[in-house]
């Protein structure tokens, strides 16, 4: 009942597995590598002050990497990871986490299979045991695999019609296109339904191997005893995978395009999407600023003040840098009334063009790098959070003294350089633009703002 | 995978339940015994109660302010106008005006926001905490200071309208709600949106936000909390200094709302919807809360909710859909921390095929069968042993412990409530668990809600 509604809108990409990696001032962190003998290597951060560990880990190939035919194949065997290992079954796994409070999940996106356990100091080596047994011997019990089955398909089912969900998927197909980013995380019904036991098993084998893993930990340990933990847990992993972790480059659409997906709705979806920048990209940061001015700078972004300070269009309206392995894309997302919601557009882009006729001011890139450096500190208040940040500065191989070094990378972003990849990045002929909302009605000219049409219907149309 | 898919419907909002958390070091299992979160608090001259919860692991804090006032206290006919306000909030002062406000804290690296529920309205920055004065120097500002012209106003009226549009209207399962919300609670005004109602929240003016923003933020009637890196000791010379300057404008006093309830019924709210494929079923039950009935029943039910559909190893699980298979999701969740009555709920979801009447009975079953003998004392002393367990975490993030402390308080609990609440867990019966879920079950009125596709929904949503 206490039910809340933020001001501000959640990120709303379902999907994105986007590590906007905004940072700032120095970190009080400080960050080692550990070796163990087996030569499973970690980031560590070590931190005492709370008797709190994290352990995240993260598989290079993710969802992208599951054939056409046996979409949803990660998704189903992440999700059964926890369902029982070992001599345990799903109930006593389940029990076993629970009932000392130990947090174990795994997951994967379109270019990884990641997870992570959190347990206290003093439930450690239950937790370590337990992710143990999670990777290196799942059951995958029918039983469990059907339940699990049956619940992705509701999950699939519960999410088809929602208005972020229909515009994300039809954004990534058309962006994508052939591309194996186009297919659905979680699968389809079809596929879903027809992935075996055997299929997990091989996808167990297969996907999780030491020569793509990454591991990040954080909290109440030390080096030392890391290692033996790093053992424990990932040594008795097949070193190497006859799977390719690799997938071909993207050719991300860059042909305008207008795709409706006609529903009667109330308010109009709009999702946009361009080719974005790679995060290894020597402009990455001048693009993170570049970003924030635009519209990922939450109530300070341009999108946010001429959309909705100024003219009351929509309650959310943002902006996305997500880089995705092989296909790096930039999304802009916003909420906006029916019967506004080509005005919307127009507006988002008008500023597009804006972001390369008039560049950022030098105010604004002052602005921006003064939250993005102050609000770095912010990302280190949880272990598992600095856990997670672990396996990501890997992954983007920035190495042990990013968190340090991140906000001289942000404050030596110039005026030019910002104005050079807003002139590479802001091409508002680009634009792969999806519209879920009503058809559009001839002559249904839009109102301003203030003066609302008659009520829409309050009852479910 | 079940983890992230299960968790999401455990309510948002209960604080104690939320905890994810706290406290160091003790052995799994064993009475949690120092406080959880380690808070103390002070009052100011002006009535102003100020909290500190010290966590040292980063630079920064959490600051929080939480007025007592929420959804819940709106007159007949202005429903919407505590959130409206919310948003309003941040057109400014004379001193901090808008867009410099939002920008003076985006510049000192802070994230803020502000969310409004029933029983309160709370506003907050996460910062470094260097920045903090000036984040509390704002804030102080803004309590009594609000500037508003109407053109600002207007257009964020259609803002909140927006907002309405993408969290109810967009989403079936929420426009059920408001069907079945009303019907359970009649007169009390739980059963009202927060978000309000459309037509009323059009004639939301200036004015209104106005007299409501001046009857009651004040120092008398808010709390403000700061959790990170600060002692009380560093933060009472702050809070003094920023928050002590606002006058004295009046006491605190009990939060007071009508107990009424109409004589008990199960209502029942039946939709079918063109935009969904998935059937949802739910069922409220009007309970006790902190503040409402006897506190022994309130952790007896807090007990009996996770014993009942704590997760994938309980009751209802276990049943409906382990065994029986007939869900795909089955959860009970209770949310005691309210000014008026708490709320206990269970939330199924049917497996693909299974009519959800027949879902429906085979709850009916299972709870009928949990009640007769289901729940035996190494059940609670479990259930009891998993709650005390999770607080390990609850000191880990500032973040999260500024909002639990907060959001308790705000709703009526103290101080007390919140630090003691494992021993009080801890001492309590398998009896009267059982006690509190039969009196639950024999005397609450429900509200059973039933999302369904329409029948023959082929391609379900396409629109003319």
């Amino acid at each position: 009942m206490n039910q809340i509604s933020l001001r501000n809108v959640l990120p709303i990409l379902l999907g994105l597995s986007l590590l906007v990696l905004s940072m700032p001032r120095a970190s009080a962190v400080t960050v080692a590598e550990v070796k163990s003998p087996s030569g499973i290597t970690a980031y560590l951060a070590e931190d005492h002050t709370t008797p709190v560990v994290a352990i995240s880990f993260s598989f290079a190939g993710g969802t992208a990497l599951d054939p056409v035919d046996k979409q949803g194949l990660s998704t189903l065997g992440a999700g059964l990871l926890d369902e029982g290992a070992g001599d345990l079954d799903s109930f006593a796994f389940q029990s076993a986490l629970d009932d000392q409070a130990i947090t174990l999940h795994a997951s994967a996106d379109r270019d990884a299979i990641q997870g992570q356990l959190v347990t206290t100091t003093a439930t450690l080596a239950d937790g370590t045991r337990l992710l143990r047994l999670a990777l290196n011997q799942p059951r995958f019990d029918p039983d469990a695999l059907e339940r699990v089955r049956r619940e992705v398909l509701v999950n699939l089912a519960a999410e088809s019609e929602v208005p972020g969900h229909l515009a994300s998927r039809r954004l990534f197909t058309d962006l994508f296109g052939d591309h194996p980013y186009a297919r659905e995380e979680a699968g389809t019904p079809e596929t879903v339904a027809v992935l075996t036991r055997a299929d997990v098993q091989a996808w167990a084998r297969t996907r999780l191997a030491r020569d793509r893993l990454l591991i990040g930990v954080a909290g109440d340990i030390t080096a030392q005893a890391l290692a033996g933990v790093l053992d424990e847990i990932f040594a008795g992993l097949p070193t190497t995978s006859p799977v390719a972790a690799t997938l071909p480059q993207a050719t991300v659409s860059s042909a305008p395009r207008i795709d409706r997906v006609v529903r009667d709705l109330t308010q109009t979806t709009i999702y946009i999407g361009a080719p974005g920048i790679a995060r290894g990209d020597p402009d990455w940061y001048a693009a993170t600023v570049a970003d924030y001015i635009f519209g990922s700078g939450s109530f300070s972004s341009r999108l946010m003040n001429e959309v909705r300070e100024k003219r009351g269009l929509a309650y959310t309206v943002r902006s996305q840098l997500a880089p995705f392995d092989y296909g790096p894309v930039m999304i802009v997302s916003a909420g906006t009334r029916a019967n506004a919601s080509e005005q919307s557009l127009a507006v988002i882009r008008d500023e597009w063009a804006k972001m390369v006729n008039q560049g950022p001011t030098a105010k604004e890139i002052e602005g921006a790098k003064e939250y993005l450096t102050g609000a770095w500190p912010l990302r280190f208040t949880s272990t598992e959070s600095i856990a997670g940040l672990l396996v990501q500065i890997q992954h983007d191989h920035l190495g042990l003294d990013y968190f340090e070094r991140r906000n001289q990378l942000i404050n030596a972003v110039t005026l030019d350089d910002v104005h050079r990849v807003a002139q590479r990045l802001y091409k508002p002929d680009e634009l792969t633009v999806v519209i879920v909302g009503r058809a559009p009605t001839a002559g249904a000219a839009d109102v301003a703002p203030l003066r609302m049409p008659p009520m829409r219907k309050r009852e479910p149309e | 995978m079940p983890m992230s898919l299960r968790n999401l419907t455990v309510l948002v909002g209960s604080v104690l339940c939320l905890l994810t958390g706290p406290v160091a070091g003790q052995q799994t299992g064993t009475p949690f015994t120092g406080p959880v979160f380690g808070a103390e608090s002070f009052t100011l001259a002006n009535g102003l109660t100020v909290v500190a919860i010290p966590n040292h692991r980063a630079p920064v804090v959490s600051h929080m302010v939480w007025y007592k006032i929420g959804a819940a206290d709106e007159q007949p006919g202005k429903s919407g106008l505590a959130h409206f306000l919310e948003h309003l909030m941040f057109k400014g002062t004379a001193r901090y005006p808008a867009g410099k406000l939002t920008d003076i804290v985006a510049r000192n690296g802070g994230d803020q926001n502000a969310f409004t529920s029933y029983d309160y309205t709370a506003y907050f920055e996460n910062t470094a905490v260097a920045h903090l004065p000036l984040m509390m120097d704002i804030e102080a500002d803004r309590m009594r200071n609000l500037k508003l012209d109407a053109p600002a106003v207007n257009t964020e009226r259609e803002v909140i309208i927006e907002e309405r549009r993408m969290r109810v209207d967009s989403v079936p399962a929420a426009v059920l709600g408001e069907r079945l919300s009303p019907s359970l609670w009649m007169t009390n005004h739980y059963g009202i949106p927060v978000i309000g109602w459309e037509a009323e929240m059009r004639g939301l003016s200036r004015e209104d936000a106005l007299a409501f923003y001046r009857a009651h933020y004040a120092a008398h009637n808010a709390i403000v909390v700061v959790a990170g890196d600060i002692t009380a000791a560093q933060l009472k010379p702050l809070a003094e200094k920023y928050y002590g300057a606002i006058p004295k404008t009046g006491d605190p006093a009990p939060r007071v709302r009508s107990t009424y309830l109409p004589r008990r019924a199960d209502v029942r709210v039946v939709m079918t919807h063109e935009r969904v494929e998935q059937p949802e079923w739910s069922r409220l039950y009007i309970a006790p809360s902190y503040n409402v009935g006897d506190r022994v029943d309130v952790h007896g039910l807090e007990v009996f909710a996770e014993i009942l559909g704590g997760g994938s190893t309980t009751k209802l699980y276990r049943t409906l859909v382990v065994d029986q298979k007939l869900a795909a999701e089955a959860s009970a969740s209770y949310e005691p921390d309210a000014i008026s009555y708490g709320t206990f709920s269970v939330l199924l979801t049917p497996n693909p095929g299974v009519p959800v009447d027949k879902l429906e009975a085979a709850y009916d079953m299972a709870l009928e069968s949990i009640l007769r003998d289901g729940i035996s004392d190494a059940d609670v002393a479990r259930a009891k042993s998993r709650m005390i367990a999770r607080l390990a975490y609850a000191k880990d993030s500032p973040m999260k412990a500024a909002y639990e402390v907060g959001s308790s308080l705000a709703a009526g609990l103290t101080l007390d409530d919140i630090e003691n609440w494992p021993a009080a867990i801890a001492t309590v019966t398998a009896d009267q668990v059982r006690a509190a879920a039969h009196k639950l079950v024999a005397t609450a009125s429900t509200g059973t809600g039933i999302l369904l596709p329409q029948p023959q929904a082929q391609g379900a949503g396409a629109a003319p």
